[in-house]
This record gives C-alpha cells, structure tokens and sequence, in this order.
C-alpha cells in the first residue's frame, strides 16, 4: 500500500475506532512472520462491521486474530495492512444449563468458557491447544480439536450457529440456539477450519455435554507399534467407548497407547477389564505427567523443529509411523501423537532441513492413495519456502475458490494463507 | 426444444426414461402430497457418468432438475420443478466398499438407509441416523436433508456420519468433498452440501462412518398425567448429566392412534416417555436405576423397562408408524416439524393447546424430546370447507411459536417447498443473503432445486463492478439483493 494511502485509511479508521484501540502493529503482531500495519481492537460487532467494510472498499489486506497462538498456521501471507483483534469481544453471552448450550463471544478463551461451566457439571467436549490463550473464533477458524474428538466429534460437530462479518461490512448468522436445525446452509460448519478467509467469526453457539462423573487413563506400553495399532483398533471394536485414545512414538522407539475412560465408577471399571484383556501382554506404566497433554508438548520443542497434522485412516498409524521412521535419518529426532479417529501430529527436528523438505512430500505420496493427508504447522522458514503448507486439495479446489470469491470477491480476508492459495 | 431435449435424454440414459404422462405422476410429489407438479421427464441413470451427462445436458440446455431418492420427505424438497426433470437415483443403489476396521463404508445414493445396517451388523455396527422411514428412504434423501431420528441425541445427524462425497456439480462436473479420512484441507464442503436440500448438485457416492453396536440396549416406557409432567422429568434426566440414546414423548391423542394401528401396548395417559440408554451393561444399569427414579420422582403412573429386544421392537413400532396412525383417528392431518429449547417445552405445550382450541382443531403431539424437536400433528378434515386452510395456518402458528422462543423451524424435515416462506420467520435479510453466497458458488444458474429452501432465488454476481441490472430482474422475474 502507498505511504498516501496508508496514512488516509489510518485516519478513516481512527474515526471508526477510538483512541487506545488502533495501532501500528509490531513483530509480536506477525502473521506467520509478516507484520502488520495496523492494529485494531473494535469493541462490537457494528464497529467491525464498519472497520470490515471500510477495509474493503479501501482495498486494504486484512487479517483476523483471536489469542494468536496459532497465527503461524497456514501459508503467509504477502503482506498485512490492517489486523483485527476479536480481544474485546470476550463475553459469554447465554448460557442456558437446562438446554445445554451456551453462545459466546469470539474472542473468549477455551479456559474462560469452561471455567464457568464446571460449576453446572458441564462443557464443550472439545479439547484444544494452548486453551489458556486460545479464542473461540480462532479454534473454530483453525479447526483445531484434542483428544476428545474420538468420542464427541471435532468443532464441527459442537457448534451449532454462528455469526460472522463478511467483508462488506454484513453481519450474517447462521444455525441457531437449539443443537436440532436444518433450516437453511450450515455455515457453521463452513466457517469451521476456514481460517478466516471467509469472514470474521463474531460469536459462536455450542451444544454442551455433561462433564463425566469420574475418569480414567491407563496407559500401556507395548513393544511396536504395529501391535499398538491393532489394540487401538480391537478398542475400538469392542464394546468399550473410550473419550480418549492415542497412541505414543518417538525416535528412540517407545511406544505407548492412553485410553481414557469416563462415566460411573461402574461403567469404567467393567471398561476398563475389557481394555486390560484386549491388551494382552502390554505393559501397564504409570507417568507422574498427563498423557493428554502430549499434543500440547510437541510445540514446546526448539524454534527448529516442523510439525505437521496428518490425517490417515486409524489402521495406518503403524504403518505411517514405521514410514516416518524409515524416511527421516537416524539421528533426525520425531515424536508422533497419533489418535484413534486417524488425525496425528508429528514433530520433526533434524540437523538438515533438506532433509525434512523432501520427508514432507514423500509422506504426502505415502498417505495420498487411501486419502491421507499432511498439513505443515509449524516450520523453519526454509522447509516453507520449498514445500507447500497444505498439499493437494483435489478436484473440488476451483469450487472453494468460487466460494471464496463469492464471500470475500476482493480477496481481502487472510489472502493467501489458505489452500491453493486462497 | 422439449422433443429435442427428450431425445438427447434417451440416448443417456436408454430405456431409463419416463415420459408418458400417467407414469409421471408417480413423481409429481414427494411425502408432502398438497404440492403436485408433473415433470417434463424422469431419468433413472445407472451409474454416476450417466449422472453427470444428463446433469451436463441440462446445463447446457438450461433445464432445472430435482434429484430424488424414495421421495419420502415432508417438506416437499423432491418436488419437480415446473418444466424441469427428475433424477432418480434409485438405480445408483450399491454398496461399494465395505471397511469395517477403520469403520467406514461407501454407498451410492439410493442405497436404503435401513440395507447400510443391515450389511454391517454381522460385523457389530449400525449406522447411526435412523429416520422413521429408515425402511425405504435413501441414504441420497438422508444426505440431501441431514436427516435425523429418534437416536440423533446422542449419535448425531446425517452430517455427523458423512465422511465424503462424490457429487456433480450444477455445471456437470463430478468432484469430491471431504473423503474417507477426517478434516481433509480446505473448507468443509461436505459440512454444507449435506442439509442444502438438493440445491447444490446431486450426490453420487457416500462415504459415510458406522458405529459399533453398543453391548446393551434398554428401552423404558413411563407413563405421566400430563406433557408438562413427562418434559419436567426429561430435564431431570439430562440435567443428571445422562445422555440417553434417545426420548421420545407422545401426548394422549397419538398414544390412541399409536396403539389403534399398531397395538403397541401404550399405557392410556396423558404423556408416555421412552428413554432408551446403551453403552456398557454395567453403566446402562446402573444409570437406567437413574432414570427410573426421576421418573418416580415426577410421579409416573407405571414404569416400564422392555423385558426382550421383541418386546424394545414394539414399542419403537408404536412410536415410529405414529404419523401413518393418524390416519386412524383423523381423515387428513398435517406433520409439523419444529424445535425448540428443551426447557421451554411446558410454556410451548400450553401455547399449541390454545391455539388449538382457538381454531377448533385436534392437535396430537409426537416429540424427540431430548433434543426439543416437535413433530405437532395438526388434525383436519378435507372435506369440511375451509378446514385445510385453517390447519395450514395453525401449522404455521406453531412455527412461528418455535422460533419465538428461540427454536427452529425445521429441526430433520428440512424447508423445501414447504417452509421457504417460513425463513425470514428466522433469519433476517442478511443472513440468507449470505446462505445464498454459496448457492451462487455453487449453482449460480440455479438449476439444482431452483426455487426451494429460501424465499427468493437471488441473482449471482460473477465479480464485484458498477451495478448493471440483470434482465430478469428488469423483467420482475427476481430480485438482487
């Protein structure tokens, strides 16, 4: 943007949002490394609204934030006049015990939502990253679901309407207050993993779920992986129904599956009598740490590392693992969270970053034929300059560009950050 | 042109074809039979290239089509188009793979809801979504509809259980959505294609999740005084922090026509509940003792737990045939299909009583009540003049109530032809505008279903540029938004 053009849409959005909420954006603002221009916080939604469409008309490049602790995710951008925080939109704004569902703002936190559930013995069974920081608008954006997924679903399967700005200074909502609703698109669902490249998600509506009266990880360690894997499955097909199950691997050739069970004492403890048998000889260990966490740790490795979300069907986790053994060098270090509905996070770290550029892709022919796929998370700058974020998108990509182009037809919303370069 | 157009039909599609008129009218409805329009053809492909060349036939030619799977929806979603085609998938009705380790199976469109059940129980699992028509309706129909059931609950929805699709596209292009493997990148298109009531393309093959059966079912009949006294015990039930597999409820009238067609063993009050729960034997007791207690609590007149799967059967017969049975007690009757926030089920039980009484007519109440979903029967008969007008708008009445209290005007049946009007009830003008951002990505001819679901058929803009009326909106044919 012109340094004219730039100080004309700064004074334009100064008459929008008041003072103290409109900056310029430092390096702690960047968007996978790219800083922005401005910074704005609006107070409602007809001040983003405003904001929103006064962007647009302005041509201005925009991108959304919400905790920011995944503003590295997707691909960069090219650059960033103006970034809108949802911060202040951080109220829980309906929380109905007896229907179960609760409508929030954006900007809430994981952890706030939560907190004030606990109290009525309830939640949203979702379970995400950094939920201390992390937004509702931003795990919905990102899509982002933990280790509850293999009982209640992802964020897809939780939210249940939405409201979201459009670029054009709209504010739509879409689905509704009650968790049965089949009145007109489910947007909700579309908005979800959509990074923000269709608009901005103002407030969201969640079905609860009751919180589980009593809990219990077992953890079992067993000596490959291939084993690990037909536990996990015989799990699966028995008549246990656990809320968590994941299995643990790592350069140095440990292997260990968690499976939580929730509900009565009762349920649990014939539960976990059927877990123990299918089991076999695996051994039971005991971790002063939470298992759950593991995802979560994987990112508190060192600034080098790459880690990537794969999706696979739930009989390949051995075989993806013993792949990603053989691919990388021996002394490459990985670790690989693989959960049972098929969805893994793998972190990678090796001495020679050519050598992860080429791992990417081969894992991505690997996993392509029975519909797998590897996203890149997190990644040295020189592994994102050689391989794509998202991987092949298949043949319904000049679709998603035309929903693109119909929702936000200047490309203003995070262009660029999204698949086939959305 | 319509000899013409006929002509390059046939030679897609050969002998499945129909034509003549008074085998036309075998699809001139769906299962809401007050809206009647004749094609100008049925095409009954076999395979999804014969989908895709007939759908590319219409592009071409400008010919709206209206995909149909057994035509047992309620909302009228199935109904032709006036000088448009059907679709029929019922020949597209194989299931192709079968992965019972990863829990995944894929089907084409007219395969029956009920035969994907069937081919994997030997396995131990079921597929989830069990409408009541589950017997004959189509996974195609399930999908196009999001159709729900009695055990959506706790199971989820169609959408809930749709992995991927394979779908042609409005313009004849066949691709695939989603796939067989969770969050595939890029927006979640089959998130929006299942629900969209046909109005983005039509489906061709369903990958779709099964679930393993649990170890135990039980299933609990309670009969109570009155709605008001069943819906305060169904609040206990989930306030407890259970989550039933599902709870049905039925107030006196259906109870009598239930038990007039299917002799389902119901106990004459004023509302009878079935919960049934499933999961590990040992939890299942113990939280059914649960259940059981509340039902005490609230002052059930009798309690009953089904004793064998024959006797669980029946009385899911009683609860499923209980729209046909209306028959038995009225000549015509109106199925409704509203939601609403599950606590406010006392407050919307007296208000439908009023508004009954204030038009005269019987209604008889059959409800998912876990999840608020209200299938109001409005009772009428056609013959008494003025009758069938005055059902509608009760009907309508009813609506309107639902989303006054913060509910939904379709919670499985979806809007169709019926509701559509009923939509701005709902959403304001800005929301559906929006809904119709992705009508236009993907159908901006509006050819797929055109005139369903929403209230107005917008114009599509290709780009954003000086405004230039289109001339169908000169012509008052549409309007943009």
């Amino acid at each position: 943007m012109p340094e004219l053009a730039k100080t004309t849409s700064e004074q334009a959005l100064r008459a929008i949002v008041v003072e103290g909420y409109l900056r310029h954006g430092g390096p702690a603002d960047a968007v996978c490394g790219v800083v922005p221009e401005l910074y704005a916080e609006p107070a409602n939604e007809a001040e983003l609204a405003r904001v929103l469409e006064y962007a647009n008309r302005a041509g201005m490049q925009v991108a959304p934030r919400g905790g920011g602790t995944k503003l590295d995710w997707g691909s960069a951008p090219q650059a960033i006049d103006l970034l809108i925080s949802t911060a202040r939109f951080n109220r829980i704004l309906e929380h109905a015990p007896g229907d179960m569902t609760i409508m929030v703002e954006a900007g809430t936190t994981m952890r706030q939502i939560q907190g004030a559930l606990s109290p009525h013995r309830q939640r949203i069974a979702l379970d995400p990253l950094w939920p201390e920081c992390a937004t509702v608008g931003g795990v919905l954006a990102a899509n982002d679901s933990g280790t509850l997924r293999v009982r209640y679903g992802g964020v897809r399967d939780l939210i249940i309407g939405i409201t979201v700005i459009l670029p054009d200074g709209t504010i739509a909502k879409s689905g509704g207050k009650v968790v049965k609703n089949v009145a007109g698109y489910d947007l909700p669902k579309l908005m979800s993993g959509a990074l923000g490249t269709l608009g901005i998600i103002t407030r969201a509506v969640f079905r609860l779920h009751p919180l589980p009266e009593s809990s219990r990880t077992l953890t079992l360690q067993f000596v490959d992986r291939e084993t690990a894997n037909q536990f996990m499955l015989s799990v699966t097909d028995s008549i246990a129904v656990p809320t968590g199950l994941q299995m643990r691997t790592e350069a140095s050739g440990m292997v260990e599956v968690d499976v939580r069970l929730d509900g009565i004492a009762a349920g649990i403890a014939a539960q976990a009598e059927i877990v123990r048998k299918l089991a076999g000889g695996a051994k039971p260990v005991e971790h002063g740490s939470d298992p759950w966490q593991a995802r979560e740790q994987l990112w508190k490795s060192g600034e080098s590392a790459t880690i990537c979300k794969l999706s696979m069907l739930p009989n390949q986790l051995s075989s993806t693992a013993e792949f990603v053994r053989e691919a990388l060098s021996v002394d490459a270090e990985w670790s690989l969270v693989m959960q049972s509905t098929g969805l893994a996070w793998l972190r990678a770290d090796a001495a020679d970053w050519a050598q992860i550029s080429g791992f990417i892709p081969a894992l991505r022919v690997f996993l392509a034929p029975s519909g797998g796929t590897v996203v890149l998370l997190k990644a040295p700058m020189a592994v994102r300059q050689k391989v794509d974020v998202w991987g092949d998108i298949g043949n319904a990509l000049p679709l998603m560009k035309k929903v693109k182009e119909q929702f936000d037809p200047r490309g203003i919303l995070n262009r660029g950050r999204f698949v086939g370069g959305i | 042109m319509n000899a013409t157009f006929i002509q390059a039909l046939r030679s897609l599609v050969g002998e499945g074809l129909i034509t003549s008129r008074d085998e036309l009218r075998t699809y001139e409805c769906d299962g809401l039979t007050n809206f009647r329009v004749v094609p100008l053809a049925v095409a009954l492909p076999s395979t999804a290239e014969q989908v895709q060349a007939i759908v590319r036939l219409c592009a071409e030619e400008h010919v709206a089509f209206v995909a149909r799977g057994s035509g047992t929806g309620l909302s009228g979603g199935a109904l032709p188009v006036e000088g448009g085609i059907v679709i029929s998938l019922a020949r597209l009705n194989h299931i192709l793979e079968l992965d019972i380790p990863n829990a995944r199976v894929v089907v084409e469109p007219g395969v029956i809801n009920a035969a994907v059940t069937q081919r994997v129980a030997p396995f131990g699992y079921f597929y989830a979504p069990d409408p009541s028509s589950q017997s004959i309706c189509t996974i195609g129909g399930n999908v196009a509809e999001n159709s729900g059931g009695a055990h959506c609950l706790k199971y989820g929805f169609t959408t809930t259980h749709v992995l991927g699709l394979e779908v042609v596209l409005p313009d004849g292009s066949l691709v695939q959505l989603g796939g067989t493997t969770l969050d595939t990148p890029g927006y979640d298109l089959p998130g929006v294609f299942v629900g969209s009531e046909g109005t983005l393309g039509v489906t061709t093959k369903v990958m779709l999740r099964i679930v393993k059966r649990p170890e135990v079912i039980q299933t609990l009949l309670a009969a109570f005084d009155s709605t008001n006294t069943a819906g305060a015990a169904v609040s206990d039930i989930i306030g407890s922090g259970i989550l039933p597999a599902a709870i049905e409820m039925m107030d006196n009238l259906a109870i009598q026509a239930a038990e007039a067609s299917v002799h389902a063993g119901y106990p004459n009050c004023g509302g009878l509940l079935l919960v049934e729960l499933d999961g590990p034997a040992a939890e299942v007791e113990a939280l059914m003792a649960q259940v059981k207690e509340q039902c005490e609590k609230h002052h059930a007149s009798e309690i009953r737990v089904a004793q064998s799967e024959a006797e669980r059967m029946v009385i899911w017969k009683g609860r499923k045939a209980a729209f046909a049975a209306m028959g038995r007690i009225s000549p015509n009757y109106i199925v409704q299909d509203g939601v609403i926030p599950r606590t406010a089920l006392p407050q919307v039980m007296d208000e439908i009583e009023r508004l009954s009484a204030v038009a005269g007519l019987r209604v008889a109440n059959v409800f998912h009540a876990g999840d608020g979903n209200l299938h109001p029967l409005v009772l009428y008969d056609g013959r008494i003049e003025g009758q069938e007008h005055d059902a509608e708008e009760l009907s309508g009445e009813i609506l309107k109530l639902c989303v006054r209290v913060g509910g939904s005007i379709t919670g499985e049946h979806g809007v169709g032809q019926e509701k559509k009007m009923f939509m701005s009830e709902m959403f304001a003008e800005p929301d559906l505008e929006t809904m119709q951002l992705v009508r236009c990505a993907f159908d901006p001819d509006h050819l797929s279903n055109p005139g369903k679901v929403f209230p107005r058929t917008p114009l599509c803009a290709e780009k954003q540029g000086p405004y230039v009326p289109h001339p169908r909106e000169i012509s008052g044919e549409a309007q943009f938004f």
